[in-house]
């Protein structure tokens, strides 16, 4: 395995600014929102600083030799007897990190660019606020991907994590956007736990959360002898917790398709192309750690591949385009943690670097759709908009979408979805052959919903009702007003990524015994793929390992062919049920429903398979009971009896005693004799009590004396 | 010349003190004019004067006579600020019985 070098290089500071740029952004629309700025300023500052963090990401990619530290500041630094924690606002740039920034900065600028004209209708409003959420949303990405160790990893993380809070509730006076955006929040904090407790048992086991010097402990070959503790082996299970959660994987998915509420370009950039990656990009970087548990990974497959299939189910029964995106995405990114777990990390980026392309333009092309016909989202109320005036290019920069997502052939999410599905084959483990028939069969289910969508917009006869955001307008006299310059520019130029996202296949490989072109050199440096103990082996960048078979036949080969047919035939019912007899959809449906022995199916799968109402039935009910009973028990019987009754007390009692206040000079002066006498007469009477007076002063003397003779021998 | 100080003319400097501090005592309690009764208050102070100089004479401890520079000193003090607040008083209400002023009751 290649040792990973690290090297401080001062040369390279000015990488910081890709940090720094979004920030200052976010300043500069910060001074916008105070000085009431109302123009598209913001936009323009937003996208000029993005661009920039963009050309600086290039800049340092095309100057890239080998992993190198970039120390900015000195950030947590503790030191004692024996240990220390040290985490510094440092950069670590492999070209993991430079594959991951390239498409999140590049991406980011386009649609900063998008979202100028897409969210004009808020100039002055919350145009200001949205762009401001976009920079912190661009830092925090930065700050994950390119920080040298977990803690700022997980600074990144959390801050993407409000980023997303903040623009899905963007539309803070509709009900449901501040609901999706609780519960994008909360679920994410299930995960962030995980992230917080891995980051804790990994310093408390390798004493440092610096990257680079836990892989040195790990290539050290005693380390799986030295640290067999059940602590070691949860370290995989933590993170895999983090990544199911911010990458919205079974059991915690539920949020992402409610994300959707959100502005569309955040949708687009945050929920699809980005953020939602961040989850493969933390177990690609922290690869070598998966191998402290055998089953960690085989777990994590399995995990992505059910996730998959699940989401798509679906995604084939909504109606509403947007959420039909977003369950696709589930099962994209189901598919980009197959691939880590079937040990092709080069599979699993690939996706990664070609779904953000392709599924930015699906997402903003149903953004267009959206913004032209008033928030219509139906895909029962649109129809051939191929043919409409001025909405060519949304329609076939969509088919190009379409066409990547569904995997058909020589297009760029052919070859990143073969990569995960042949490798399932490749890889012995736990049933992966079984995995990898039905990740297959998903991918037929993913050509058909996909299609499902274009044909049904896109084609057939030309139709439309509008949507409810009229904006003052009257429903009939309704038109839909395409999209204008900047829309179509940005639509172009990601539908132009997303074809020539398959190029990088076809390049050259650098170094050697590497096949899979540029994104598997890019993964080659990173810890991704050195580093693995005992992994290394089986994976498929050493070509003379063990292959397994697909009918008899190289997987790798076999797989063109067959993700081939898979997808023409999930592409050739969509063209059977939507563009040639679309009234056979409904009758199927109506058939299905009519007989009892088939009716769950439509229904469930409508239902998206009752899974939030299951959630809310076995968590959210009970935990509202639990918080309904501490409520109660804080009311009256912490308030109530605690803190109400012990403050009562003392009323009571000076209630018996204050009669003796009444002002009166001389009843004060015969109380305070009448005492003094009581005192006397006691002391006369009772001589017993002086006794006891006298021994308490002196073994309060003899106590003083002690301590005083202790304090003297201190040196 | 030192002169003989027994036990029997302690006694006799002892009721004196005590004579003088149960009559300021009574006066205290049975007067209602507040000149009078800081007087009596007074009264009770060289009472006590009286026996710390004879106890101080007896025991040849001159700390008694010490104690009473001391409570001539607080004596003189306190008498000009509580005649001060006499005077303030009977500004305000234009009497001096003690039982008028009782607003510091509870």
């Amino acid at each position: 395995m290649p040792a990973v070098t690290v090297q401080q290089n001062v040369a390279i500071e000015w990488a910081g600014f890709i940090l720094w740029m979004p920030l200052i952004s976010l300043v500069l629309c910060g001074l916008c929102a105070a000085c009431k700025v109302r123009s598209k300023l913001p936009a323009l500052i937003t996208v000029v600083s993005l661009a920039t963090s963009f050309v600086l990401t290039a800049m340092l990619w095309q100057g890239y030799e080998a992993p190198v530290t970039i120390h900015l500041f000195d950030w947590i630094q503790v030191h004692w007897v024996d240990g220390s924690f040290i985490s510094n606002f440092a950069l670590y740039i492999d070209s993991l990190t430079l594959l991951w920034m390239l498409f999140v900065t590049g991406l980011g600028t386009l649609i900063a660019l998008y979202a100028s004209e897409y969210m004009e209708h808020d100039v002055g409003k919350g145009y200001t606020r949205f762009f401001a959420g976009v920079s912190v949303f661009l830092f925090a990405m930065g700050c994950l991907v390119m920080g040298d160790n977990l803690l700022m990893l997980y600074l990144g993380w959390e801050g993407v994590g409000f980023a997303s809070y903040w623009l899905i509730g963007y539309f803070y006076k509709k009900p449901s956007a501040v609901a999706a955006a609780k519960k994008a929040f909360i679920v994410n904090r299930i995960g962030d736990l995980g992230l917080a407790l891995a980051i804790y048992l990994i310093w408390s086991t390798f004493g440092t959360v610096q990257y680079t010097e836990i892989f040195a402990v790990l290539e050290d070959h005693s380390f799986a002898t030295t640290y067999d503790t059940w602590t070691v082996h949860a370290i995989p299970y933590l993170l895999m917790l983090a990544a199911f959660g911010k990458s919205a994987q079974l059991p915690l998915y539920v949020w992402l398709p409610d994300a959707m509420e959100g502005p569309t370009p955040v949708s687009a950039l945050i929920h699809a192309a980005t953020m939602v990656t961040a989850g493969v990009y933390l177990i690609a970087r922290t690869y070598p750690l998966f191998a402290l548990d055998a089953a960690a990974l085989p777990t994590v497959a399995w995990v992505g591949g059910l996730t998959a299939f699940f989401a798509a189910t679906i995604g084939m029964a909504q109606y509403d385009i947007k959420r039909i995106m977003a369950y696709s995405t589930v099962s994209q990114l189901g598919y980009m943690f197959l691939g880590l777990g079937v040990l092709t990390s080069y599979g699993a980026a690939y996706h990664v670097f070609t779904h953000a392309f392709f599924k930015a333009v699906l997402f903003l092309t149903c953004g267009a759709i959206m913004h032209g016909f008033a928030g219509q989202l139906d895909l029962r109320k649109i129809s051939g908009l191929r043919k409409m005036k001025g909405w060519k290019i949304v329609s076939y920069t969509m088919l190009v979408g379409c066409l990547c997502l569904a995997g058909f052939p020589l297009t760029s999410g052919y070859f990143s979805k073969d990569a995960i599905l042949a490798q399932a084959f490749v890889t012995q483990g736990p049933g992966f052959v079984a995995l990898g028939w039905l990740a297959i069969f998903t991918a037929g289910l993913t050509a058909y919903y996909t299609f499902r969508v274009w044909f049904r917009v896109c084609c057939g006869e030309e139709y439309f009702e509008a949507g409810d955001e009229l904006h003052g307008q009257d429903s009939s006299s309704f038109h839909p007003h395409a999209p204008r310059l900047a829309i179509n520019f940005v639509l172009i130029v990601i539908a132009v990524g997303a074809i020539l996202a398959a190029a990088p296949y076809f390049m050259a490989n650098e170094t050697e015994g590497i096949h899979g072109g540029w994104v598997a050199d890019m993964m080659h440096d990173s810890p991704a793929i050195s580093g693995v103990p005992g992994a290394v082996g089986v994976h498929s960048t050493d070509g003379h390992e063990i292959h397994g078979s697909i009918l008899g036949m190289d997987p790798h080969k076999a797989m063109y062919y067959i993700s081939a047919i898979v997808g023409m035939i999930g592409i050739g019912f969509a063209v059977y049920f939507h563009l040639l007899r679309r009234s056979a959809a409904d009758t199927l449906r109506n058939r299905l429903l009519a007989s009892r022995s088939t009716r769950w199916l439509p229904t469930a799968m409508e239902n998206k398979w009752y899974v939030d109402e299951i959630y809310i039935a076995t968590i959210r009910t009970p935990l509202w009971i639990i918080g309904k009973a501490f409520v109660l028990v804080d009311r009256y019987l912490v308030d109530g009896l605690v803190v109400n009754g012990t403050a009562s007390l003392p009323r009571v009692v000076a209630k018996w005693f204050s009669p003796l206040h009444n002002g009166a000079i001389q009843c004060y002066a015969v109380s305070m004799i009448g005492g003094a006498i009581l005192v006397a007469a006691l002391m006369f009477f009772m001589p017993e009590i002086v006794t006891y007076l006298q021994s308490l002063g002196e073994t309060g003397s003899a106590g003083l004396e002690q301590t005083a003779s202790i304090v003297g021998g201190l040196p | 010349m030192m002169t003989e100080f027994g036990s029997s003319a302690l006694a006799g400097y002892l009721i004196i003190s005590g004579i003088l501090f149960v009559i300021g005592m009574i006066g205290f309690f049975v007067r209602r004019n507040l000149i009078v009764m800081f007087l009596c208050t007074e009264l009770m102070f060289q009472g006590a004067a009286i026996a710390f100089v004879a106890i101080g004479r007896y025991l040849f401890d001159y700390s008694g006579q010490v104690m009473v520079i001391f409570i001539l000193t607080v004596a003189a003090a306190e008498a000009a600020l509580a005649l001060a607040l006499v005077v303030l008083l009977h500004r305000q209400r234009n009497t001096l019985d003690a039982e008028v002023y009782t607003e510091l009751a509870e």
